[in-house]
């Protein structure tokens, strides 16, 4: 058959699935670049004599410009991206399976439309714009309600965070809800089972591994936010012993030191490096999640 | 009165202790699930209300349409505006192509082995790497190695990089839609892979590819962490009613980066004017966002196959 086709056809076909291939990989390539050339940036300080990488992990001082004594621990810095995390994942977890459950199991027609539609608009909704919430509507709110002298706290960018990831834990959880065989709940129904008792004795054990994925691409999304969490934590560097307390996040001090650092610095190589570092924790979290999903698919 | 005979079908057919707890528990649960959908939607409802009533006064057609003025106290935000159609339209002439075509191989080309699962898992990363590192990677990479400086091209590139992802994805269930029949009948009039594509797999996914397109719009203009460092910059004045006043090798303002700088590093600015930036900001993502959805549900009600 190829003897009758034109060379150019031949060739054509060649090299457009050559282009193909090679876009298809690209995701490959630019996961590698990324890495490479933030540690690119990053990696000399490695070698410089006032930069210790165990200081850089397990000390709290962040004194970045300091005249006198310069020193560079991120551990107050990881201890906040922590304590947001986990506020929000407080909140975003039982509500976000909640909702997967209500719209996935409980809920039909119209209203199950309407509902997803508004969690996809939730989602779509830029983080600066949460920010700037937290910044003028929860600060002002917490102090009210709390009666505490700060209103940009773990709590306030908490809960922003936790809106933020809802998106993701709803769509992704009821994703995996959907994946259970309809025989499953056939089955339950025929032997008497109300919904409730079909989601808590048969759906969440049949969707655990997909639930969990959920929830982990949320502490990602979490761990990785940025502006929100640069407008509404305080910045204040500090291991946060209460939710009332100011803090600062591993990605916030990135954004709001790297304008500052001259090119080429300590201070600006080690911003790379904290950058090298979140790069790590966002990298095993989604291999997790997808280990995870993909264990469920294998059964 | 009832008869000894009622009882007795009472206690047949009617409802036991426990039924009457199994029912009264499914609508516990059902009305728990409610509030917890509600307590979501409520606060999105109740700040999204706020937003429109402090920022609503201010916005105008003159808003849009001239530069801030005043150490942007106060004028429009035409610059900051332009700067993001900027950004999309540049990141989105990068990212479409390359994100469809990645998304052509993973459901044409590749077969089901480790390295594609390793190309799935690349993909699921790239989404999932803060923002903020990818401003990085394009201060490293675009900035300083490709010697780009900071401009819009380098914005432009660290943003398709990051949102080929939703691209990608989206256009893979698009093209997953399509029947596998659709693809048999024209290997077997003797086209070639490609011809199959493009004749037949692409042009019956096209719509479903295109809200793809939409919805990664939508998460470029909202984007700002990665162009802080890459393109973005504190103030420009330029041409006011000229699409292009940009030139891709400058500096540009962004909505986002824009309503950044007015709320924390402006000083005495309007409180209205930083709420018409966000209302503005939110009901462009909004409303391209909707757009998308509504042409997808539109789509799916008039699927032929």
């Amino acid at each position: 058959m190829t003897g009758s086709r034109s060379k150019f056809s031949t060739y054509g076909e060649k090299a457009i699935e050559l282009l193909i291939r090679m876009c298809g990989m690209s995701a490959i390539f630019f996961v590698f670049a990324i890495f490479f050339f933030v540690f690119r940036e990053g990696a000399p300080i490695l070698a410089s004599k006032e930069f210790g990488l165990g200081e850089f992990l397990t000390s709290t001082d962040w004194y970045p410009t300091s005249m006198s004594n310069v020193r560079f621990g991120t551990l107050a810095l990881l201890m906040g991206t922590l304590s947001v995390t986990g506020v929000a994942m407080l909140i975003a977890v039982p509500f976000g399976l909640g909702a997967a459950i209500f719209i996935s199991e409980f809920c039909t027609g119209k209203l199950r439309e309407i509902l997803k539609i508004i969690i996809e608009l939730l989602a779509a909704i830029p983080s600066i714009v949460w920010g700037f919430i937290g910044l003028t509507v929860m600060n002002p709110l917490i102090q009210k309600v709390f009666h505490v002298p700060v209103g940009l706290n773990v709590l306030n960018a908490g809960i922003l965070l936790a809106l933020m990831g809802i998106p993701v834990i709803v769509s992704v959880g009821e994703d995996a809800l959907k994946a259970v065989p309809d025989s499953y709940r056939e089955g339950a129904l025929a032997l008497g089972a109300t919904r409730w008792q079909i989601t808590w004795r048969v759906l969440l054990p049949a969707a655990k591994n997909g639930l969990l994925a959920a929830v982990l691409l949320g502490v990602g999304r979490a761990v990785g936010e940025t502006m929100a969490v640069l407008m509404a934590t305080g910045h204040s560097v500090q291991v946060p012993h209460s939710v009332f307390d100011s803090c600062r996040t591993l990605t916030a001090t990135i954004a709001a030191e790297l304008g500052e650092a001259s090119e080429g610095s300590p201070h600006y190589r080690v911003l790379f490096l904290i950058g090298i570092l979140l790069f790590t924790i966002t990298f095993i979290v989604n291999l997790t999640a997808d280990l995870v999903v993909k264990g469920i698919r294998k059964k | 009165m009832s008869t000894p005979a009622d009882t007795q079908l009472v206690a047949q057919f009617g409802e036991t202790l426990f039924t009457r707890k199994k029912k009264r528990s499914e609508r516990i649960a059902q009305c728990v699930f409610a509030v917890m959908v509600a307590c979501i939607i409520i606060p999105l409802v109740l700040i999204i209300g706020y937003l429109v009533k402090e920022g609503y006064s201010l916005i105008s057609w003159k808003f849009l349409t001239t530069n801030p003025t005043n150490g942007m106290r106060s004028g429009g935000i035409w610059s900051a505006l332009l700067g993001t159609f900027w950004l999309v339209g540049v990141s989105l002439c990068i990212s479409a192509p390359i994100g469809v075509l990645a998304a052509v191989y993973l459901n044409e080309y590749a077969k089901n082995n480790w390295f594609n699962r390793v190309v799935n898992l690349a993909v699921v990363n790239l989404a999932g790497v803060p923002s903020i590192v990818h401003g990085l990677f394009g201060v490293g990479a675009f900035v300083l190695f490709a010697h780009m400086g900071h401009s819009i091209l380098a914005a432009s590139l660290t943003l398709a990089i990051m949102t080929m992802p939703v691209i990608i994805a989206s256009t893979k269930e698009a093209l997953a839609a399509v029947p596998r029949q659709f693809r048999e009948a024209c290997w077997n009039v003797g086209a070639t892979r490609w011809q199959t594509i493009w004749r037949i797999v692409l042009p019956n996914s096209i719509s479903g590819i295109l809200t793809g397109v939409i919805l990664q719009v939508s998460r470029t203009a909202g984007e700002t962490a990665p162009i802080l460092f890459t393109g973005a910059v504190f103030y420009r004045r330029i041409e006011e009613g000229n699409l292009f006043a940009y030139n891709i090798t400058d500096q540009c303002m962004a909505l986002s980066t824009h309503l950044f700088a007015v709320k924390t590093q402006v000083t005495n600015a309007p409180e209205a004017l930083s709420f018409a930036i966000a209302l503005v900001l939110l009901a462009l993502v909004v409303f391209v966002n909707l757009s998308a959805i509504l042409f997808r549900s539109w789509l799916r009600s008039r699927k032929k196959w």
